[in-house]
Parts: C-alpha cells; sequence; structure tokens
C-alpha cells in the first residue's frame, strides 16, 4: 500500500501532492481527528479540488452514542479502564526510564555502562510490548463483550463507510486528536483500499502506525515521556511518526533522543515538519533524505542504500 | 503580557543621578517622577519612592529574610524619600509604605505605584522585579471559551449549617462526558483574588488542563473548620462529593478527585484527605500553614494553630500515604517555606509521588494564582499530548 506522510498542513502542500498522485475519482477524507470541527472542511475540500467525500466518522460516533446508548456507556467504561491501564503504565514508565537516563549520565566504565544501559533500554522495550499487548487485550474484550458488529446502527455506518471507501482513488485522514482519531478508524472499521494510496498528516500518520506513540517534550508541567498508546491501523509499519518534531521535542537534548531511537528501533522515528513528504509502502523503508531521529539522538537524513 | 525588564549590567542607578543634582528643584523631581515609573527597576535592584512630607517613612513588607521595616532615606534639599533594595530576578513583592508623622502612623500603598494585589484583608502596591512576567493565561482571552459558574447550597449535617458551593462546569459541558473533581478550598477568595475561572478558561482551552468540574467552597468559621476538622472532613467527603457524583458526571474515581487549598486551606485539604485516605488520588496544597515544632511547644503561630500543629506533628511523627499524588508550592519569601519544604521529604516517605515548586514570591494570592498553570496541568494534565494538528 502506497502511503504518503506530509508535515503539518498550516503551511498546505496537500494539493501539491494529491496532484503529483494523478488521482482518479473521488477522495475519502477522514477528519474525525478534528471532533466538532469535522464538518469545517471547506479548506480542505478545496485543495483535493472539490471531489472529497468527508466519511464523517466523528459524527457517526456521535449518531452512535445517540441511538445506542448502552454501547456509549460501555465505551465510557472502557474509556475508563484504558485510561487507568495508561497511568499504571506511565507510573513504571517513569521508573523505567529514570533508570536508562541515570545510567547514561553515569561516569566511570564505558563498556560496563553501555551493557548495562542496553538492558535498561531493553526493560522499557518490554514494558512498552507488555502495555500494547494489555490494552489490545482490553479492547479485544470490550469489542468480544459488545460485539459493534452486530449492532445495528454501527453495522449501518460501517457498510457506509465501506461503500465510500471502495469507490474512493485515495484515501486522506488529517490531524487532531490522535486519540478520537483512532478510537473511530477502529470502531467503523476503516480499512484503506489497497490499491489507492493513502495520504495522512500529523494525527493521521500516526493513526496508521502499528504502534501509536505519543510524545510532548514542552508541555507545562515538564516533559513527558514519549509513550505507547495503542494500535493504530498498522497500514504503516516499522514507523513513528514525529509531526511537529521541533516544536514538541527537545531535538537538542541528543542523550534523551538517544533513548527515544533506540528505544523504538528498528522502527524509524521519522520527523514530520513544515513541508515534509515521505513516501512509503507502507512497510518502513523511508525514501533517501527522510529526516529521521538516528541511534545517536540525533537528527539525521537518510541516504540512499 | 506585563513584563519589567531592566538592565542586567551594574550601571548608575536614576536615584543615584538625581541625587547628585544641584539644585534639586521641585520640578526636577517632578520630572524624574514623570521619567520613572516606581518602584524603579534597575536590573536587581529596585528602588522603592515616597513624595511628601512625613518624619519618617518605612517600606513595610512581608519578605523573609529582610527586616520588616525598611526606613526610606530622604533625599537631601528635597521631600522625595527612597530607598534601594535588591530583588532576585522573577520576584514579586506586597508591599505598602508606613508613613509618620510625629506619634501618628499611618499604612498606606505606594502612591506613586498603580500596580496593586488584592486580598481579603484588603490591598497592597506590588513590585515586580525584574524578569516577573505576569503570565498571560492569568489574563482574560477572548478565544477561550468561558466555563459557566452555578450557585448551589449544600445543606450539611456534619458542618450544622448550609454550605454554599460555586461550581465551575467546564465550557462545552456535556452531561454524556466524565469529569474529574477539583475541590477547591477558599474557592470565593480563589475567584475573586485569583482569577480561578479566567485561570481554568484558559487552562482548559489551550488543553493544559483537563475539562474538569470545580467545587469552590467556602469556610464558615476559616480557622476552625481548616484546622484539621472531622466535621469539615465529613462534609467534603460524606456529603459534597456524594452529591456531586450522583448530580454532575464526574468520574467519580479516587484517581480523578482532588482537593485543593493555600494556608490554612491547605491544612484542611490535608487533613481532610488523612482522614479518608484513598478517596482522593491528588492534592494540591498552597502555602500550607503545615506548622510543627521538633521540640517543645513554641510554634509562634498564636492559638488558632494549636490543632493545626498538633496534626502536623501527628502526621510528621507517622507519615501516611493519603493520596497518590501531592502538588506542593511556596513562596520563598514568606515563613512558611522552611515548614513547606521540610513537608516535602514527609509526604515522599510516606510513598506519595510529589512535586515540588518555589517561587520568588509571598503569601499571597496572586503567587498562588500564578503556580495553577504547574499545579493544576500535574494534577490533571489536558489532552495536549494527544493533539497533533
Amino acid at each position: 500500500m502506497r502511503v504518503t506522510l506530509l508535515g503539518p498542513q498550516r503551511r498546505p502542500t496537500l494539493d501539491t501532492v494529491a496532484a503529483s498522485l494523478r488521482l482518479a475519482g473521488p477522495v475519502a477524507t477522514i477528519t474525525a481527528g478534528w471532533q466538532e470541527r469535522e464538518p469545517d472542511d471547506g479548506a480542505l475540500s478545496e485543495r483535493l479540488g472539490s471531489r472529497d467525500v468527508n466519511l464523517s466518522l466523528y459524527g457517526r460516533w456521535l449518531d452512535v452514542q445517540d441511538r445506542n446508548p448502552d454501547f456509549a456507556a460501555a465505551e465510557r467504561r472502557l474509556r475508563g479502564v484504558l485510561e487507568e491501564v495508561q497511568e499504571i503504565y506511565l507510573l513504571r514508565l517513569d521508573h523505567a526510564l529514570q533508570a536508562v537516563y541515570a545510567v547514561q549520565r553515569r561516569s566511570g566504565h564505558d563498556r560496563l555502562r553501555a551493557d548495562a544501559l542496553a538492558e535498561a533500554v531493553a526493560a522499557v522495550r518490554e514494558l512498552d510490548a507488555a502495555h500494547l499487548h494489555r490494552i489490545s487485550d482490553v479492547r479485544g474484550e470490550f469489542y468480544q463483550a459488545w460485539r459493534p458488529h452486530d449492532r445495528p446502527v454501527i453495522a449501518e455506518h460501517r457498510a457506509a463507510v465501506a461503500r465510500l471507501l471502495s469507490d474512493a482513488a485515495a484515501l486522506v485522514i488529517a490531524g487532531g486528536h490522535v486519540g478520537v482519531l483512532a478510537h473511530t478508524l477502529h470502531l467503523f472499521d476503516v480499512v484503506p483500499p489497497p490499491r489507492s494510496p493513502v495520504i495522512a498528516w500529523s494525527a493521521g500518520a500516526m493513526a496508521l502506525t502499528d504502534r501509536i506513540v505519543l510524545f510532548h517534550d514542552r508541555s507545562p508541567q515538564g516533559f513527558g515521556h514519549p509513550e505507547v498508546f495503542g494500535k493504530g491501523l498498522s497500514v504503516l509499519r516499522g514507523v513513528v511518526p514525529l509531526p511537529h518534531a521541533r516544536a514538541r521535542l527537545l531535538l537538542d537534548d541528543a542523550p534523551r533522543m538517544a533513548v527515544f531511537a533506540r528505544r523504538f528501533a528498528p522502527a524509524r522515528c521519522v520527523l514530520l515538519e513544515n513541508g515534509t513528504r515521505v513516501d512509503t509502502d507502507g512497510d518502513g523503508t523511508c525514501p533517501p533524505g527522510t529526516r529521521v531521529l538516528a541511534g545517536d539522538g540525533r537528527v539525521t537524513a537518510l541516504e540512499a542504500a | 503580557m506585563t513584563t519589567v525588564r531592566g538592565p542586567a549590567v551594574s550601571r548608575k542607578l536614576a536615584i543615584n543621578n538625581l541625587r547628585e543634582r544641584r539644585p534639586l528643584e521641585p520640578a526636577v523631581v517632578d520630572r524624574f517622577l514623570a521619567r520613572h515609573e516606581a518602584p524603579i527597576v534597575e536590573g536587581a535592584r529596585c528602588t522603592f519612592l515616597y513624595r511628601g512630607e512625613a518624619d519618617e517613612v518605612r517600606l513595610v513588607h512581608r519578605i523573609f529574610g529582610l527586616p520588616e521595616r525598611i526606613p526610606l532615606r530622604r533625599l537631601r534639599g528635597a521631600d522625595l524619600w527612597y530607598v534601594v533594595v535588591e530583588l532576585p530576578e522573577g520576584s514579586r513583592i506586597e508591599y505598602q509604605l508606613e508613613v509618620a508623622h510625629g506619634e501618628q502612623r499611618e499604612r498606606i500603598n505606594d502612591p506613586l505605584n498603580r500596580r496593586l494585589a488584592h486580598s481579603p484583608l484588603g490591598s497592597s502596591s506590588v513590585c515586580y522585579a525584574r524578569g516577573y512576567e505576569v503570565p498571560e493565561w492569568t489574563q482574560p482571552d477572548p478565544v477561550s471559551r468561558p466555563g459557566s459558574l452555578v450557585d448551589l447550597v449544600v445543606p450539611s449535617r456534619a458542618l450544622r449549617r448550609d454550605c454554599q458551593v460555586t461550581l465551575y462546569l467546564p465550557a462545552r459541558f456535556r452531561r454524556t462526558a466524565r469529569y474529574p473533581l477539583l475541590i477547591v478550598h477558599d474557592g470565593g477568595d480563589y475567584l475573586e483574588y485569583a482569577s480561578a475561572s479566567t485561570v481554568l478558561d484558559n487552562l482548559i482551552h489551550r488543553l493544559d488542563v483537563a475539562e474538569t468540574i470545580v467545587a469552590f467552597v467556602s469556610p464558615g468559621d476559616r480557622l476552625v473548620e481548616y484546622a484539621n476538622s472531622a466535621a469539615h472532613a465529613r462534609y467534603l467527603t460524606a456529603e459534597l462529593m456524594p452529591r456531586l457524583e450522583e448530580e454532575f458526571p464526574l468520574v467519580g474515581t479516587p484517581s480523578a478527585r482532588c482537593l485543593m487549598g493555600a494556608s490554612f486551606g491547605a491544612v484542611a485539604a490535608l487533613s481532610t484527605a488523612y482522614r479518608y485516605p484513598g478517596a482522593y488520588g491528588s492534592l494540591l496544597l498552597q502555602s500550607g500553614s503545615f506548622v510543627f515544632t521538633d521540640i517543645g511547644n513554641d510554634h509562634g503561630g498564636g492559638p488558632a494553630f494549636e490543632p493545626v500543629v498538633r496534626f502536623v506533628n501527628r502526621y510528621r511523627a507517622a507519615p501516611c500515604r493519603v493520596a497518590d499524588r501531592v502538588f506542593v508550592c511556596c513562596g520563598v519569601y514568606e515563613p512558611l517555606i522552611i515548614r513547606n519544604r521540610s513537608m516535602v521529604p514527609t509526604f515522599e516517605a510516606a510513598g506519595m509521588a510529589v512535586r515540588y515548586v518555589e517561587a520568588r514570591d509571598g503569601h499571597s494570592w496572586e503567587n498562588w494564582r500564578d503556580r495553577l498553570r504547574e499545579g493544576l496541568s500535574w494534577i490533571f494534565p489536558g489532552p495536549q499530548k494527544f493533539f497533533y494538528e
């Protein structure tokens, strides 16, 4: 599957990218990450030459809330459980990463320190993997218990979404709230048409991956640890998209960024800044010139193989 | 945003230039005062001024570490008084001037300074040292959608009175959503003197703080109810909280409940959590009046502090976990700074996650206002980490 990742669209490049792909037919769009602003897609439509069809996933989700209050209540309970799982994970993650940074800062025998650091990073990777597994289990149990596909209102919306997607020459996913976006993508069983390209930016790019990683080093309460949040659509593997990397990450803190890169390796941590375009086949292969976090924590451009 | 910036390098102070002027005609002083905003902030040095006839003028403040009443000098040949005080970068201090005529002493706000801070005890003048900025998120922002304030009366059997509660509901409040609950002691004062409603509007709008329902509670007899009162703790935990959780869409779990307070209000928050361990996941304690004694009974706080000292002494002797997370902040110019610093290892020893913040400020509502972003965003972080536009 062809996936094109873009930088944030405050300075839009979507129109030129879409033109370069020579799309023939309607373009399905997803702006569910914008939540209440989902229908405010006039500018997006303009850039796509007004041949867009918004899948209205957020609106559909609101409709499910209204028409199936039992399911809505169960979703709220699920959210509560997931939040608690996330909080406990963050508690453990904090300690695990503090250990990594403490070993990293320690002076002394280089070899010993390198070995200890590798073990400490491995412990964090295990924690991330266990957390992802636990989240998937919780979600799986929920889907098993509440069987959304058997609920008429959800089945109806899923069918409508599948119809719109089957006609689409491309799928465009905008940014916004990555949690809401990922949830609606799963709930309405969005499967990008295999032969049509997917174009995504910001939260949209993150929601395509097999492992959504949240990050924010400049929050008011101080830097937060990058955290695994859940699974996306998994049409893009081996990539951790980093939208607004310069604004959100302490990129100059090379030791910290090195831990970031090593923690998620072999996935590539790809910087998505204004004007970025990364064309990939969804397998994590990125073209030369793609800016990534290298193992030493510095930002580097990929060279041709 | 209000920023006071002065030159970082040492140079001759404006007041010293004026002192050298001869003759020092009133018109010269007029021009000097017209040219400079008082107090004059030049680097780390702040020149406080008073103009007028007097026998004595003193700078009165509550900065822990400086003499309480600092005399101003009269400029020879003029009716201008001055004193230069070094204030570390980022300081914000509240002060008044004491002007003496013979035996008569009057305490007034600085007539040359338009900046005032307000509190239930009245107003005082404020000096912003170099580097202090009034945080822009404390000021009304037309872009931030305002939440709504709803007044409730909660009859309390515990307190034997009807209790006034002002409830803050965030903008875009929805019955179908679930919100964390923040209970704020001295709620009326937080709303009036710490711009709490504006701060919440801004921090929620900017995604720094989660959409939260906030109960601003007000005391009856404050020094009784907030000094480790069982009745107060029962009111909050067994009466107010259940009622709010029944009537409003609250998450209703300990991790989504926080008690907050300043000064005696912080004691009330801690003692309530102490009496109901496990009920509240977080505490936000600002300049807590955590007065204690290590030996003897001389705590210096007066009779109102007796129950506080007994409670804090007991807690320090056997620290226990009363919440998961505790945010503690205090101004370094408060006498309470040592007490608050001492509580941090005590809380940590009890196994609670502690975030401790100090500021170059005093025991004041604007100090507590300025710390709300750090405190609230740590207690109930907003969804910023989820947004990638």
